[in-house]
């Protein structure tokens, strides 16, 4: 947050941003929560990832808001460029008739919105009833550097102190790499093609076979 | 007129609130519920560096990075055995899938 609040100097140029910052705060999370309620309600699961993306945008605008600008990119590179691709592909992939899908839809309405509003109502008493202690900086573990970039303060956390934790998100990614292969992976018979392995493996006793021939007589 | 963190958990929690609503809606189609998960674990990261920010206390956003890689690879395994199930099966629909049922 303080990005915008720290450039303003007098009264008028700071309450000017602060309207600014608001108003950006207004656009983001408005289209975000819109296009989240129509991922889960629009029938065409294509316009449904299309929206996600869109919702992954705004929260990364809302990312930058609160000046967390390298989240702000990473979700955009991973989600937007990545996970949401991936969705698609699967989507477009799969040869499903996706409005049987639909079907029973309404019947899930009362006890969906049901659910969603108990959910949302205990969610606003704990917002409600939480209050921060005033002796919050004492139990900070790492407090946000001063004079740094938010990219400078991450990464000088990420690979001091929280490097061991680094290594194993990075496991974590190829674990979940090869797994993906290794489950859509197939070796379809019948297809011809090229056997490296073999035709190294091959020597001369598996090919060649020297016989003598009697004169007169052949094989 | 100022934004407060208020403001932020608001936000994460609607949406938190309809990743929910979206799992039991869309009861039949498990893509729509995966995707319901990620706008879940978004709400979770909205929250996480929203608290960060107003704190001032890094380790959130570290926590976050973590949460998005969880997340990815979650979603690339899922759609990967999505797949293959439906290669397997000829459809996604989650009232069929009952196989390991004892």
């Amino acid at each position: 947050m303080g990005r915008f609040l720290l450039l303003g100097q007098g009264g008028s140029p700071r309450g000017y941003l602060m309207v600014v910052q608001a108003l950006a705060f207004y656009l983001f999370a408005t289209v975000a929560v819109l296009s989240a309620t129509a991922v889960v309600t629009v029938r065409n699961p294509v316009h449904s990832v299309l929206l996600l993306i869109l919702t992954f945008f705004n929260a990364a605008g809302l990312f930058v808001l609160l000046g967390a600008e390298f989240l702000a990119m990473l979700l955009v590179v991973v989600y937007v460029g990545a996970v949401a691709v991936l969705f698609l592909f699967v989507v477009m992939m799969l040869d499903i008739n996706f409005v049987e899908m639909r079907e029973g839809f309404l019947n899930y309405l009362p006890i969906g919105v049901l659910i969603a509003l108990v959910l949302f109502v205990e969610l606003a008493f704990v917002g409600a009833g939480w209050a921060l202690s005033d002796d919050k900086i004492a139990v900070l573990a790492h407090p946000t550097p001063a004079g740094l970039t938010n990219v400078e303060a991450l990464g000088q956390l990420i690979y001091t102190d929280y490097a061991y934790i680094f290594q194993a998100a990075g496991l974590v990614l190829l674990v979940a790499m090869i797994g993906a292969i290794v489950l859509t992976l197939r070796t379809r018979e019948g297809v011809r093609r090229q056997k490296i392995s073999e035709q190294v493996k091959r020597d001369r006793a598996d090919t060649l076979e020297v016989k003598k021939v009697p004169v007169g007589r052949g094989i | 007129m100022e934004i407060g963190l208020a403001h932020y958990l608001t936000v994460a929690a609607i949406l938190f609130t309809l990743g929910i609503f979206g799992i039991f809606m869309n009861r039949k189609n498990v893509i729509i519920i995966m995707m319901s998960i990620e706008l879940m674990l978004l709400a979770v990261n909205i929250n996480l560096v929203a608290f960060s920010s107003f704190l001032g206390d890094l380790v959130g956003q570290v926590f976050t990075i973590f949460v998005l890689t969880v997340a990815a690879a979650e979603a690339a395994i899922g759609l990967a055995i999505l797949v293959v199930y439906f290669r397997n099966r000829g459809t996604i629909a989650v009232e069929d899938i009952n196989m390991m049922k004892g």
